[in-house]
């Protein structure tokens, strides 16, 4: 089947088998690979993209599903070169080891302070219940969010 | 500023590539013209395979080729490599696919090979196998006990291997004339490494070269390199194993996999790249599973609170297979650690490696030591209760005293310095522990049960002189390589042999030589993970890459430091000895203004125009170090927790960490190990563990199954630090990956057995989830 959508900006237009998963579109047909693949069941959050700006997981979406729909992906979050706030966090804090959670939790995280400004550590640890690392401890990735969390307050 | 880098908690330089997405890990390289390949698995535990028919899933779409373990002859089993010495040890054969019986769930018994990895998929789902299920046995206790069913005809009883430590007549006698002997079984349960990033290997043979390259999820390409060798006959300079981005491994990504050797033997046979990656599913059934004991263990002290011995009797569940390390790890990295801390001068561990018919076990971050320690931990706190002491001051009292330069133990390990008291007073203090006794106490009136555990430890990482190794019969040796390369320009490579895949080394390292040498970091790349660039190296594993693999750089460093003090001296017509250097500047004494700076130094070796009679040319050192101990790091940690007594819930109130690991090169860097070592250490004390049923199916397959600490299981931690070099390390720093994992499940355990205390609960298995502690204090009261 035929599938259009919107990834970073750039409309894409792909032949797909029915059955495509949105993560293996994005990854193999677009050769987009820093969305990442950790569980296939949509706990770990690795796979965290925007799909018409709210957070979605793409192991357990069809690319068909997202026919017509505006994509951010990890590679598309920074803008005229500059990486967004929560990318330049989490390297500030220390928030990522060996990164392959990093792209998911960075997507869930920059979606969630958008829409929650000055968001408590307590919110942000009970949101990320979604985004699985098995690095850091999430204590560094609790104190990035927190950063941006409180800059987005204060700007507010 | 060179002085200063060494300390400094600068931000990593692996970071802009990974939290940008343009890292690229084994599953996203692409090879033109690959075709995909899928596992075909078996689903019992224990059964014959009676007949194999592919020929459905053969003329399925995009299916290239179909094999069994009868077309694989040419491919050796995997190889075990830890042959544990004295202890009558079995190796079954490791086919990397199984032709007669299949011994656990995920058993690979056939390959697809098909142009995508759908069609590959399908296709495995497509392949017929017809078998007989035999009787399974999946708990290492009962495996091993007459009966049992048995996994391989040379395997009797299922006894891979019985190591002894220690005399057990004089323990025995020891324990007879004590006062006081405490006993439990523990169950150390298995757990699931869960590296992020599932395994995934990719290969290519060039057939015009006969050269086959591996690109795998592998934290020791170099050991990938000579079994990969000699499992496919191929000459191991015809083989190049890189490492690429590697996603975490916590010792899962150690081993020689069945996989690994498949794609190997696929691209050569089929002529045509190979790529694999396996689901999550695969992972927790096929990639190797962490711990698995279960533990009789006894402790003696006298009534003074002196303790006298420790005694041990350990199945050790070993899965189907041995995998590569498996036997070292509850003999070697297991027993020689039952003193810990303390003074204790009877030590008796009789370890028995047990087939079962579940998935192989091996290294899991701390392997061998943090079941040591917590059986330590908790029988320190069992004697405490049975002779009413606080178990703070039964810790203090029993705390070796201070060392600066070697401290032999009852296990025969010369532990390299601590100062174990200091951590201990440290950490104590940043707790509040005396006032959290008033608390607790004031607490209970109300109807609140608070606890606290107090863990003191040592353990031996920076795996390890290589004397030692081959001694305890590891198959390789145990020092690291690298080589320091600046170029004419003044930039820096240096090529390590060790192969980080999370740690930061690349940051850490570059600080070390930059620290040495004078080059400001930034223009220092540490370069890792290809056989083929790289100098050789035993591996990312035990604690070891920055002692080990650091201590490599700052000799090759040193050595080109000197290199660069007699040409600076030559270049400046002066005595060598009168050469001052600072912050990578060499300075003629007593006339500052002639100075040389090392960049200008390394650009007149490379040009050799002007050079000292006998120096050779360039601006390049290689070191091979051979580590002449283990390191020791130590610590204390506690932990606060509250238990809802009416659900059983546990609620982790404060976690501190006091750890020593030497010098820190980057303390956030440090920091970051601790925090991630401490909750994979937290969460199998509360939510992790593997589940299997009684016919060996893996109930725990998938992370919706399996509990994974998420965020809201901490508070944020309190770390402090003290600081005791090792006096054997170039710059004296000590391993730190594995601390915080061995430190805090027993921490956390007593924390919660210690809040129910007063509750009549003394024991229960790990993880403590809310039923369990439910069901414990119901059973406790009489069901009242």
């Amino acid at each position: 089947m035929h599938v259009s959508m919107t990834i970073n900006g750039e409309a894409v237009s792909r032949e797909v088998e029915a059955r495509t998963l949105l993560v293996h579109f994005i990854r193999e047909d677009l050769d987009l690979t820093g969305t990442k693949i950790g569980c296939d069941t949509s706990q770990c959050g690795a796979c965290t993209i925007h799909v018409n700006g709210k957070i979605a997981k793409a192991c357990t979406l069809l690319a068909a599903q997202a026919d017509g729909a505006d994509i951010t992906t990890i590679e598309g979050l920074a803008e005229n070169g500059e990486h967004h706030p929560m990318q330049t966090a989490f390297w500030e804090n220390h928030g990522l080891q060996c990164g392959y959670c990093t792209p998911g939790m960075i997507m869930a995280s920059a979606a969630f302070v958008r829409d929650n400004p000055g968001a408590s550590e307590g919110d942000i640890r009970h949101y990320l219940e979604g985004n699985i690392c098995r690095c850091t401890g999430y204590h560094n990735i609790v104190k990035a969010v927190k950063q941006v969390a409180d800059a987005a307050a204060g700007g507010a | 500023m060179s002085t200063r880098i060494f300390g400094s908690g600068i931000k990593r330089r692996e970071d802009p590539r990974l939290i940008t997405g343009e890292a690229r890990y084994t599953d996203d390289i692409k090879l033109q013209g690959a075709l995909h390949m899928a596992v075909v698995r078996s689903p019992y535990a224990h059964a014959k395979i009676l007949s194999i028919d592919s020929s459905a899933a053969a003329g399925m779409p995009g299916v290239r080729a179909i094999f069994t373990g009868a077309d694989i002859g040419d491919l050796a089993g995997l190889p075990t490599a830890w042959l544990i010495p004295d202890s009558d040890l079995k190796t079954p054969e490791h086919p990397a696919l199984a032709s007669d019986v299949a011994r656990y769930v995920g058993d690979g018994v056939a390959i697809v090979l098909a142009d995508s990895r759908y069609q590959a998929q399908d296709a495995a789902d497509a392949v017929m196998v017809d078998y007989e299920e035999l009787p399974v046995v999946v708990d290492p206790h009962e495996a091993a006990q007459a009966g049992a069913p048995q996994l391989h005809d040379d395997v009797e009883g299922n006894i891979a291997f019985r190591w002894v430590m220690g005399d057990r007549e004089a323990a025995d006698a020891v324990f007879e004339a004590a006062d006081v002997v405490v006993s439990e079984r523990i169950l150390q349960q298995r757990l699931l490494p869960t590296a992020m990033e599932p395994r995934a290997a990719s290969a290519q043979y060039n057939a015009a070269t006969s050269e086959l390259t591996l690109w795998c999820t592998t934290q020791n390409p170099h050991i990938h390199r000579f079994i990969i060798s000699a499992v496919t006959g191929l000459p191991e300079n015809k083989v190049r194993v890189i490492a690429p981005e590697v996603g975490g491994g916590f010792g899962s990504k150690i081993p020689c996999y069945p996989d690994e050797a498949l794609v190997s033997w696929a691209a050569k046979k089929l002529g045509a790249p190979i790529r694999w990656a396996e689901t999550r599913s695969e992972n927790y059934l096929t990639t190797i599973h962490g711990r698995d004991h279960v533990q009789f263990v006894d402790m003696a002290a006298s009534n003074d609170g002196k303790i006298l011995g420790v005694r041990a009797t350990v199945y050790a569940g070993m899965g189907a297979y041995l995998s590569t390390a498996a036997p070292g790890i509850p003999t070697i990295l297991h027993g020689l650690l039952y003193v810990g801390p303390y003074t204790i001068d009877n030590v008796f561990c009789e370890s028995i490696g047990v087939m079962t018919n579940a998935t192989p076990t091996d290294a899991y971050r701390g392997a061998g030591r943090p079941e040591a320690t917590f059986l330590l931990e908790r029988m320190v706190d069992k004697v405490a209760g049975a002779l009413d002491m606080d178990p703070v001051a039964l810790r203090r009292q029993n705390l070796i005293p201070p060392f600066a330069d070697g401290h032999e133990v009852a296990t025969t390990l010369i532990y390299d310095s601590g100062d174990y008291e200091a951590a201990f007073d440290k950490a104590l203090a940043m707790a509040g522990y005396d006032d959290f006794r008033a608390q607790q106490a004031q607490a209970l009136q109300a109807g609140r049960y608070l606890g606290i555990g107090v863990t003191t430890y040592t353990e031996m990482c920076g795996l390890g002189p290589s004397q030692v190794a081959g001694a305890v019969g590891f198959q390789g040796g145990l020092w690291e390589s690298a080589t320091v390369r600046v170029t004419p320009t003044g930039k820096v490579q240096a090529l390590i042999g060790a192969s980080p895949h999370g740690q930061g080394s690349e940051t850490t390292l570059a600080q070390l030589i930059s620290s040495e040498l004078g080059f400001p970091v930034d223009d220092i790349e540490v370069i890792h993970g290809d056989t083929t660039e790289t100098p050789m190296g035993w591996g990312t594993y035990g604690s070891r890459t920055t002692p080990v693999t650091g201590a490599a750089l700052a000799q090759a460093s040193r050595k080109l430091k000197e290199k660069a003090r007699a040409l600076a001296a030559h270049l400046m017509e002066a005595n060598p000895d009168d050469i001052e250097y600072a912050d990578g500047s060499f300075s003629v004494k007593g006339s500052p203004d002639q100075a040389q700076s090392i960049q200008e130094v390394a650009l007149m070796a490379h040009l050799a125009w002007n050079m000292p009679e006998g120096m050779d040319p360039g601006f390049e050192e290689s070191q091979f170090y051979d580590p002449p101990n283990f390191v020791y790091p130590f610590g204390t940690h506690i932990a606060i927790v509250e238990v809802d007594p009416v659900t059983g819930s546990i609620d982790l109130q404060r976690y501190i960490a006091v750890d020593d690991c030497g010098p820190q090169i980057n303390p956030e860097i440090v920091a970051g190990q601790i925090h991630g070592g401490v909750v994979q250490g937290v969460a199998q004390a509360l939510c992790e563990g593997v589940i299997y049923d009684d016919s060996g199916q893996l109930l725990t397959g998938t992370m919706l199954d399996y509990c994974l600490p998420k965020a809201d299981m901490f508070p944020n931690f309190e770390l402090g630090e003290t600081v005791t070099p090792s006096p054997h390390h170039p710059v004296g720093v000590k391993g730190v990956g594995e601390t915080g994992t061995i430190a805090s499940t027993p921490t956390v355990y007593n924390a919660v057995l210690d809040a129910l205390a007063p509750l009549g609960v003394a024991q229960i298995d790990m993880p403590l989830t809310a039923a369990k502690v439910w069901q414990a204090i119901q059973n406790a009261n009489g069901g009242n």
